[in-house]
């Protein structure tokens, strides 16, 4: 059988920026397609859905704040992923390591409530950094070492860390003015960050995360190390015998990256709760999230803060239809994954050419 | 104490059972060379659905056939990202596993709280069952125990002593030379996937609509990611994988049996994941992870033309 129009598939040798750049809202824009289809056919109306899911997120002063909060931890935990994923290291651990940068901070909080706020809260984020990359260094030993696979060794962390924090707030931390609640007792004034106006906009954090991504950007594309994590990501076995060292790259990203999710549950506890809570109420999935937020901004830190905003919004979004439309909590999930399958989906585009030909008989 | 031993040997089987169901189809899917982590999206999904139609046709057989349908066809999704189009194996499962729990949350909705009725009869062998010991620890399970265990022989046999099993691994191992020997290394692979797919989806049946009975949002509690870590526990062999699905099944059911002697059920609930990460180390150390047969071309996409 002879069929006249022929595809061909070839392999870009670069690729153009508006190539990217399209492919990434036509795919983005394709998911939401999707999604509408999956509500109508599970009784939700989409054109309501995504009114609310807009106006929730973009449509308000407080929505376009509530925005920018949810980007925070995006931006933060999204531009170590971007630095560990450049190595090919699968770190999907980021929510564990968030929690536990959490829990650093709190410890350090609730030890010292009386220390002067401008020695508490940097001590906070050091603590929570450092926290965060020590839990990110039990997958990257094991996977330098051992050769255990990082994507599997990391997203166990993920849960022996959630119910580290379960463990904490029913157990030994449990706030004795909560009321039964599990939450520790709300920190000292010195323990919590400023927040801009009226909105829950930590801004301290906010900085941090932007002067990160940015450094994160210099990291990979200016120094010696970015382009040995790039080296090895491409090609491990030419990072090899260009005589760079494989232990110290995979210890070097996931340890940044974990540092940095560290960094971002700090902002939560700090900056909006001002307590430890149980795990969901600490983050609904920002470090899986942030996967997402890294990939769709193609691993590029400075893309990310982009990226983290749009999804942020689509949080808020979430969280508006949630209300309205008495959706469950994991429907967020399903936005996630769809518009994940169609970002992967559409690198095919970018990373090649797709031309329909027809063939002259 | 022997009492504690016995009953809890008895309620590992069917604690295990989802994770052997899980790791059998896995464990095929990777011999095809494509790993998919959205076992426990898959899971899940074949959970809720099960749950749905057994509640509204009121079989459980049917709700497990449906299951294993759904499962299969999210495994598609996957096979289509990763096969056709190449793309990062590692990031589209983790896609799919987002996708399946937003999905079964969403239609799931409307089962939270509302109980099945009709329940899998206990297959017992009249004479065996009232043995000692032995006829409460092997006879008295329900069907899908035992469907499980006898898939098992049924797939070592396929995987090791026919054609249809050299073609699986050959493509799992080499692909170009399978492709090279006329063997369709696509088709081969999104059998396998969709394989792996149905089997996941019945393990989560199994957990919605026999084990518990009942749906509750996320009750699939990460094990499908357990089922990942077995596949390479069982070093891609479905007879260890019934070993070490009845193993994980044990430590699950230890949480339960230690509560009541005072330890945290949270620092309890972190066993299996802790246990999970001890089992990577064991059995994925760099030199015997070649020897213990990790299909070669495993998470390599397979392209004509960049051969």
């Amino acid at each position: 059988m002879n069929v006249p129009l022929h595809v061909r598939i070839q392999k870009r040798l670069a690729v153009p920026r508006w190539i990217e750049l399209s492919t990434a809202i036509f795919s983005l824009l394709l998911a939401l397609a999707v999604i509408a289809v999956l509500f109508r056919a599970l009784g939700v109306n989409p054109i309501v859905a995504y009114r609310k899911i807009f106006r929730g997120a973009f449509g308000s002063l407080y929505g376009l704040s509530e925005t920018t909060v949810k980007a925070i931890p995006l931006i933060l935990a999204g531009a170590g992923l971007c630095v560990a994923f450049q190595a090919r290291v699968y770190n999907i651990g980021a929510e564990g390591q968030l929690l536990i940068g959490a829990i650093c901070a709190t410890g350090l909080a609730l030890a010292f409530p009386d220390l002067p706020a401008w020695l508490l809260l940097p001590g906070m984020f050091f603590v929570g950094f450092v926290g965060g990359a020590l839990w990110a260094s039990v997958p990257a030993l094991l996977k330098a070492r051992f050769h255990v696979d990082e994507v599997l060794s990391s997203l166990m962390m993920v849960y022996i860390a959630s119910e580290l924090v379960n463990y904490l707030v029913y157990g030994p931390w449990k706030g004795l003015s909560e009321m039964g609640f599990p939450y520790t007792d709300k920190f000292s004034p010195s323990a919590q960050l400023p927040r801009l106006f009226r909105t829950r906009i930590h801004y301290p954090t906010l900085i941090l995360g932007l002067v990160l991504a940015a450094l994160a950007y210099v990291l990979i594309h200016r120094t010696k190390w970015g382009f040995e994590i790039r080296v090895t990501g491409e090609n491990p076995e030419a990072a090899r015998y260009a005589g760079m060292n494989y232990l110290k790259t995979v210890l070097l990203v996931m340890l940044l990256s974990g540092g940095l999710a560290g960094l971002a549950g700090v902002g939560e506890v700090a900056g909006i709760h001002y307590r430890l809570r149980y795990p969901q109420g600490v983050s609904p999935g920002y470090g899986f999230t942030a996967v997402i937020v890294a990939w769709l901004a193609h691993l590029n830190p400075l893309a990310v803060i982009v990226t983290a905003l749009l999804i942020g919004g689509l949080l808020v979004g979430g969280d508006a239809i949630q209300v309205a439309l008495g959706l469950p909590v994991a429907t967020i999930h399903l936005f996630n994954g769809v518009i994940l399958l169609f970002v992967l989906g559409g690198e095919l585009f970018t990373r090649y050419r797709i031309r329909l030909e027809w063939r002259r008989e | 104490m022997w009492d504690f031993v016995l009953s809890a040997l008895r309620a590992a089987i069917p604690a295990g059972t989802p994770l052997l169901y899980g790791t059998l189809g896995e464990v095929t899917a990777e011999r095809s060379g494509v790993l998919n982590l959205g076992v426990e999206g898959m899971m899940i999904v074949g959970a809720v659905t099960a749950f749905g139609v057994a509640h509204s046709t009121g079989s459980i057989w049917l709700g497990v056939a449906a299951a294993a349908l759904m499962g299969g066809s999210l495994a598609l999704v996957h096979a289509f990202a990763s096969i056709t189009l190449r793309v990062n194996q590692v990031i589209s499962g983790l896609a799919l596993t987002m996708l399946g729990l937003g999905l079964s949350g969403l239609v799931g909705r409307r089962y939270i709280g509302t109980p099945i009725r009709t329940r899998l009869v206990p297959l017992t062998i009249p004479g065996l069952r009232d043995l000692p010991v032995v006829g409460s620890l092997f006879f008295r399970y329900d069907p899908l125990v035992y469907l499980a265990i006898i898939l098992v022989p049924v797939l070592w046999f396929i995987m090791y002593r026919t054609r249809w099993g050299i073609t699986l691994r050959s493509v799992g191992e080499s692909p170009a030379t399978a492709d090279a020997a006329g063997i369709n290394v696509f088709l081969v692979r999104y059998l396998a996937v969709f394989f792996g797919g149905m089997m996941a989806g019945v393990g989560g049946a199994y957990l919605s609509v026999v084990y518990a009975p009942a749906w509750i949002e996320g009750m699939t509690a990460g094990a499908g990611w357990i089922v990942i870590a077995l596949t390479i526990f069982a070093m891609w062999d479905p007879v260890r994988a019934l070993l070490g699905a009845y193993l994980f099944g044990g430590v699950r059911v230890l949480q339960y049996r230690l509560q009541p002697l005072g330890i945290s059920p949270n620092l309890l609930n972190m066993l299996p994941f802790a246990f999970t990460i001890l089992v990577l180390l064991i059995s994925s150390g760099g030199v015997v992870r070649k020897r213990i047969g990790a299909p070669a071309a495993l998470m390599q996409p397979y392209t004509r033309e960049e051969r």
